[in-house]
């Protein structure tokens, strides 16, 4: 933990769609009366947290990539930039540097490296930022990727830099699908991973990815199954053989699948939630605070 | 000026695609902001050819010279309704950095 | 049967959102295409590389494997490093990290590593280099309903569409080589980079939402990338029957857009009973009412793509 009173537990699941946000949200709800809970929806391409959590947003910010601006008159077309540059951004075109924004990763070195101190780094908007307070008091944040820009790990790595207050006692973060690079910038700095997955093929397929990742990155986990009893035990048998604790199971209903459908909560559902969530935080913060297995 | 290059990737260095229609990405050079582009062709196919939907993205991004290694009759005729020039290159030029330079060489080829 | 000119059409099933059907539904065309009267030629791709899943229920045998070998990472070597501590003032990624002996030197995390080699550049003792990386691999298969262009890219990697884009190259050359009038490649979920990527050079794009707010919202999101890249639309909303209201949200939506609903597919079992045994829901159960009901679109996704 950064802070030995800042507890972060990211949700991520590999297969899209195995209510990654549904637990996320039911679990900030569970825990808003008694800590101070920062919520971050980090699925910056597609992001609907705030469908559940309702924030009202008081604050924006445009997310930006640093790239690159040449001044022509100090230009010396030594070419060094264009020769650091390892995604092709930068070209000598004529006498001119030509600029690929897309391609630029805003890594600083094309600017660093140029001996005539012509470059120099301007902001290129991709996405923006917006957070606010739900009615529960619970803090919330967001990022929106900009539709047809290609990068998504610089606005997540910006949203967990921008909502960093000093009363907040835990960090929810929201992760997308998949097992790629946003969602190793998701779980990057996290003390724990919430795995959601569902009992089927594809679940345990894509939760295979996603454990991949846990264990490079030393971050320990537990997994919920959810939509209980659709599928095979085959998930269950992965997990027991790799001592990966189960740590809740929601049933498939049909109940749970309207209300979620409808933008409520398992809350809403059944209170019963509020208490199971509250005794898996508990859990969570146990295993984080004694370096012990669930 | 804008110009407009059909290239099989996504970069400067990538191979030219000899297909204005078909090409995989056009890359786009805008020569007052020194500002590039990669667009990638969505091949939009709803008015009867891959090239008109080619010929609507060089529109759409103002281009005012398009360089591949041939148009189609749909593209070219969109193309030069619209008033952007038309130019091909030959077996010399191999990639985008290539065709930019021989374009500004005056190696190209008039088309249309 | 698709054929005019030789041109090779090309559907994309995309959704926004994750978990509303797309690979179910793929692997279901892919069926159909393959088994129904009016046969259709059809190469499939799965574009979803970070999760690929298309593979469970079409059951490939891999007839090729090549290696994806993207970015590189940065690598210190200790007995050079001369710990200066340069390197980790530029390195906006964190990536550069301190030995915990006491030796004052450095190493790079190669997860955190974003591959800009400004390290390597700046180390005045040249104790960095960048290794190149192998990220994945992608295979050419062979199944039950015609030929599979598929990946796996590694965990963690980055997924620029760089993989995405060179699968369905190669899915696009062996059509042409073997007359094939469809590719058909399943999506990713989200609007990035290798969404990006999968919608290139599309004809057709299949929207599959659900009726869930969730799913609406990002409907909206992946409809707008569709219509920057002027790809034509339908759509089909799968579990139909778990919020009426949500349809008939779709519903107005679609309309005010001027997009067709192609069909309306029930919550249905069969589709994760056939997916556990790895088959596609209109083999296994050809008359389950989500079968039926993707049958119909199967037919008009061909009528669409014959005009």
């Amino acid at each position: 933990m950064e802070n030995a009173k800042v507890l972060c537990i990211t949700v991520a699941s590999g297969k899209g769609g195995t209510g990654k946000t549904t637990v996320a949200t039911s679990l900030a709800l569970s825990l808003a009366s008694q800590e101070n809970v920062l919520f971050l929806d980090c699925d910056v391409e597609a992001p609907y947290g705030h469908l559940f959590l309702k924030p009202q947003v008081e604050v924006e910010k445009k997310a930006v990539i640093l790239i690159p601006h040449i001044d022509m008159e100090k230009c010396i077309l030594c070419g060094k930039c264009v020769e650091v540059c390892q995604f092709h951004a930068l070209a000598e075109i004529g006498k001119s540097i030509m600029v690929f924004p897309q391609l630029c990763h805003g890594c600083g070195s094309c600017a660093w490296h140029c001996s005539s101190k012509a470059i120099k780094e301007i902001h290129n908007p991709i996405g923006i930022l917006e957070a606010g307070l739900t009615q529960e008091g619970i803090r919330f944040a967001h990022g929106v990727l900009t539709i047809s820009e290609p990068l998504t790990t610089p606005i997540i790595r910006q949203l967990k830099k921008w909502q960093n207050a000093e009363t907040v006692s835990v960090i929810i973060r929201d992760a997308p699908p998949g097992a790629s690079c946003s969602v190793v910038e998701t779980l990057r700095g996290a003390d724990f991973a919430l795995l959601i997955t569902e009992p089927t093929p594809f679940g345990l397929h894509d939760l295979k990815q996603v454990i991949g990742i846990l264990q490079d990155m030393k971050i320990p986990g537990g997994v919920i199954v959810n939509r209980d009893g659709i599928g095979d035990s085959q998930v269950d048998q992965f997990l027991l053989q790799n001592h990966i604790p189960i740590m809740m199971r929601i049933p498939y209903s049909t109940k749970i699948a309207s209300a979620i459908s409808s933008g409520n909560t398992l809350l809403d559902v059944s209170s019963s939630y509020g208490l199971e969530f509250q005794a898996l935080f508990q859990r969570i913060k146990k295993c984080v605070m004694e370096k012990e297995a669930c | 000026m804008i110009l407009i290059i059909s290239s099989q990737g996504a970069d400067i260095n990538s191979l030219v695609d000899p297909r204005f229609g078909r090409s995989q990405f056009f890359i786009k050079v805008d020569t007052d902001t020194n500002h590039c582009e990669v667009i990638t062709n969505s091949g939009v196919n709803q008015r009867g050819g891959a090239g008109i939907g080619a010929a609507q993205i060089a529109v759409d991004n103002k281009a005012e010279v398009v360089i591949s290694g041939n148009f189609g009759p749909n593209a070219s005729s969109a193309l030069k309704a619209a008033g952007i020039t038309m130019m091909t290159f030959g077996q010399e030029t191999s990639t985008v950095q290539d065709a930019i330079d021989h374009y500004k060489q005056g190696k190209l080829n008039s088309f249309g | 049967m698709l054929n005019q000119a030789n041109h090779i059409k090309q559907l994309v099933i995309l959704s926004g959102k994750g978990g509303t059907g797309k690979t179910s539904i793929s692997a279901a065309i892919a069926d159909l295409a393959y088994s129904s009267q009016k046969q259709v030629h059809a190469v499939m791709v799965d574009a979803d590389v970070d999760a690929a899943n298309l593979s469970l229920v079409l059951q490939p045998k891999i007839s090729e494997t090549r290696e994806f070998w993207g970015g590189s990472v940065a690598e210190i070597d200790k007995s050079k490093c001369i710990g200066c501590d340069l390197c980790k003032s530029l390195c906006r990624y964190d990536a550069i990290i301190p030995y915990a002996d006491g030796s004052n030197t450095y190493f790079v995390d190669p997860i955190a590593c974003d591959g800009c080699a400004a390290c390597v550049y700046s180390c005045a003792s040249e104790a960095i280099r960048m290794i190149p990386q192998q990220e994945g691999n992608w295979f050419h298969s062979q199944t039950g309903y015609g030929d599979l262009f598929h990946a796996e890219l590694f965990p963690g990697k980055e997924n620029s569409g760089k993989l995405v884009t060179l699968i369905k190259q190669n899915a696009r050359l062996w059509a042409e080589d073997t007359q094939a009038s469809l590719l058909v490649v399943d999506g990713p979920p989200g609007i990035g980079c290798p969404v990006i990527s999968t919608c290139a050079g599309a004809d057709l794009g299949l929207i599959v939402t659900e009726p869930s707010v969730a799913a609406i919202h990002d409907y909206k999101r992946i409809l707008n990338l569709l219509r920057h890249f002027k790809i034509p639309v339908i759509v089909c909303i799968n579990k139909s029957d778990i919020y009426p209201d949500g349809v008939e949200n779709i519903r107005q939506y679609s309309s005010s857009q001027g997009i067709e609903i192609l069909g309306e597919i029930p919550y249905d079992e069969h589709i994760t009973q056939a997916m556990v045994q790895g088959k596609p829901v209109t083999n296994k159960y050809p008359k389950a009412p989500a079968s039926r009901v993707i049958q119909e679109i199967w037919d008009k996704i061909v009528y669409r793509l014959s005009k």
